[in-house]
């Protein structure tokens, strides 16, 4: 004779031990701290007059707040010869041009994978899946040589065009499409005679809204984040990241205002959308 | 398909359509590739930039890798002596294929058991607070340049955070440089990379965890289950199978791809070649010394083994929940 369930709410209530409740809220409230903690002290050294920077042991808290951190950030480093703002507008314009353009391919690319029947697509989209497998690294030597010969060297299109074929964007998209949309619905709207671009355009995109911001969410972060191409010299080219590095052994505070500046946009964009980024990764299973 | 394939192009049970030609595999598959010739239009312009900067790149690799080859003469036939020069002749390449597994089995499995682990706990919570904890954890994986803050913790001087605290309560005398003392660095790196690794798989798992159908669960208290580890294994895990395949692909990416944390914290090289990973012997050839052939050598065997990784990983959560 089985054991009786216990049932609320006409539930049944699963089987949870006081003990392993503990065990895990601490787990999560130390892991949490520890996840945590970094992110706050570098927040309030961004905002600690030098005085209290230099304090030992440094407080976790401060007591004159000031924004003389990020006042420096814009004015003293204007004095170099590359004012900061041109590497944040640098940082703005490849983050934008990057992830737009990643934007239209990728979703055409998906719906095209996931609803048209054309021969050749599951060798593409194996090729897509194992992409994810292996980091950009392996291909750098002959990207190379490629941009040598697009006479790319110290340009944007190398921080742009490549991230037009991003993969992991792309595959979200198009597990969410197969999950969410259904080939009969597709197949309806080509009998009424609709286009493929109108099919994709006026009756697919409208219904996979949150994976078309995952893809702009996930794509915008990683370009932004990139640290500056190997392949770029100009200093007026560079971005933002590579600036906080170098200032970073030049003035903490500066720094730390500065990398606040550049995780304050990624985190804000993910908390407004994270409910549809969080819907879409539902989809994300690889099937073996 | 074959079937639906048949009757959209008009063709009988005998595969002859009303031209009366028989209907082969190659004329089927034209008719296919006309039929939906709008897909090839579309995927184009993605394929196009996706083999020129990935697919053709990793082939051309294998080859030059075949090679000796300086960018100015045509690449030269070597056979397999690159490869023999990396394992017999190349100590730092030792070096630093033996840094690079050490920093992928470490922070490859512990950053995937804890996006699962941590994605799992925090399914118990109230949506609400869940979307703040997700928060907590998922923003050190996209904040960029965050992590240089581990420099300032870290600090090698009296001002850096742990060194303040350890001089304080008189465990120390002198502070110590954490980043260039080659007992810290590695240690130091992995928990870096670790405090970053918490991204794209953590989300998945979260909303894996949410689509697991609850009837499942309470089946499962029916049939028995006692405690929720037992839960864990055998319903969560095996109808989570595909998401947990996504992120340890994300995870071994992750965990080969170990540099640039390095490279910001540490300086390049580090201290006596302590954390010299693949990345950067390969950096090295290629930016350094133009040998592209030796080059594409060591992308090659980082290939290689994330490929093997892969492999091995899908074998083994075939296994998960049985």
């Amino acid at each position: 004779m089985a054991k009786r369930l216990r049932v609320r709410n006409h539930k049944v209530v699963l089987n949870r031990s006081k003990g392993g409740d503990a065990g895990i809220t601490i787990f999560l409230v130390l892991m949490g701290l520890a996840m945590f903690l970094p992110m706050w002290y570098l927040l309030i050294t961004a905002f600690k007059p030098l005085g209290e920077r230099n304090m030992t042991p440094p407080l976790l808290y401060v007591i004159k707040p000031t924004w003389q951190n990020f006042l420096d950030l814009f004015t003293n480093m204007n004095s170099t010869w590359v004012p900061i703002s041109r590497y944040l507008a640098n940082t703005i314009f490849i983050s934008v041009a990057a992830t737009f353009g990643c934007l239209v391919l990728g979703s055409l690319t998906a719906y095209a994978l996931s609803k048209i029947k054309f021969p050749g697509r599951n060798f593409i989209f194996a090729l897509i899946r194992y992409s994810l497998m292996i980091s950009t690294t392996v291909a750098g030597i002959t990207n190379f040589f490629i941009y040598v010969w697009l006479h790319w060297l110290d340009t944007y299109w190398i921080s742009i065009v490549p991230v037009w074929a991003s993969t992991l964007g792309l595959y979200l998209m198009k597990q969410f499409i197969d999950a969410n949309v259904s080939d009969e619905m597709i197949e309806a709207a080509r009998i009424d005679g609709a286009s493929e671009l109108r099919i994709y355009w006026q009756i697919v995109m409208p219904l996979v809204k949150p994976a078309w911001l995952t893809l702009l969410v996930t794509t915008f972060q990683s370009v932004w984040n990139a640290g500056a191409s190997g392949y770029v010299w100009s200093e007026n080219l560079k971005t933002f990241n590579t600036a906080i590095a170098n200032i970073s052994t030049v003035s903490a505070g500066a720094s730390s205002a500065g990398s606040v500046v550049m995780m304050s946009v990624p985190i804000i964009i993910f908390i407004i959308n994270q409910a549809k980024i969080v819907e879409t990764m539902g989809s994300s299973g690889m099937k073996d | 398909m074959a079937d639906t394939n048949i009757k959209a192009n008009n063709l009988n049970e005998h595969g002859y359509g009303y031209a009366g030609k028989p209907m082969t595999k190659g004329r089927y598959l034209r008719i296919q590739m006309k039929r939906n010739w709008a897909g090839y239009v579309m995927v184009l312009p993605f394929v196009l930039i996706f083999f020129a900067f990935t697919v053709v790149p990793v082939i051309l690799s294998i080859a030059l890798s075949f090679t000796s080859f300086n960018m100015l003469e045509w690449p030269e036939w070597k056979g397999v002596q690159n490869y023999v020069q990396l394992f017999l002749a190349d100590d730092l390449f030792i070096t630093a294929f033996s840094n690079t597994m050490l920093f992928a089995i470490t922070t490859g499995p512990i950053s995937f058991i804890l996006s699962f682990v941590v994605a799992w706990f925090t399914n118990e919570l109230s949506p609400r607070i869940r979307a703040i904890v997700t928060v907590i954890f998922y923003a050190p994986s996209i904040s960029g340049t965050a992590y240089l803050v581990w420099g300032i913790f870290f600090q090698g001087n009296i001002y850096g955070y742990v060194n303040g605290w350890l001089l304080k309560m008189g465990i120390i005398n002198t502070p110590i440089v954490f980043f260039k003392d080659t007992k810290y660095i590695v240690p130091l790196c992995i928990i870096v990379a670790l405090w970053t690794s918490l991204g794209t798989s953590f989300l998945s798992n979260i909303a894996g965890l949410q689509g697991v159908d609850r009837s499942l669960y309470e089946a499962g208290a029916i049939d028995g289950i006692k405690n929720r580890w037992q839960e864990a294994w055998y319903i969560t895990l095996p109808s989570m199978r595909s998401i947990l395949l996504f992120g340890a692909v994300l995870s071994i990416t992750g965990a080969f791809g170990f540099g640039a944390i390095v490279n910001a914290l540490c300086g390049n090289p580090s201290t006596d070649y302590v954390a010299w990973t693949l990345q950067h012997h390969l950096t090295e050839y290629m930016s350094t010394r133009f040998e592209y052939g030796y080059a594409s050598a060591i992308a090659v065997v980082l290939f290689a083994i994330m490929m093997i990784a892969n492999l091995l990983v899908q074998k083994f959560l075939a296994k998960v929940g049985q």
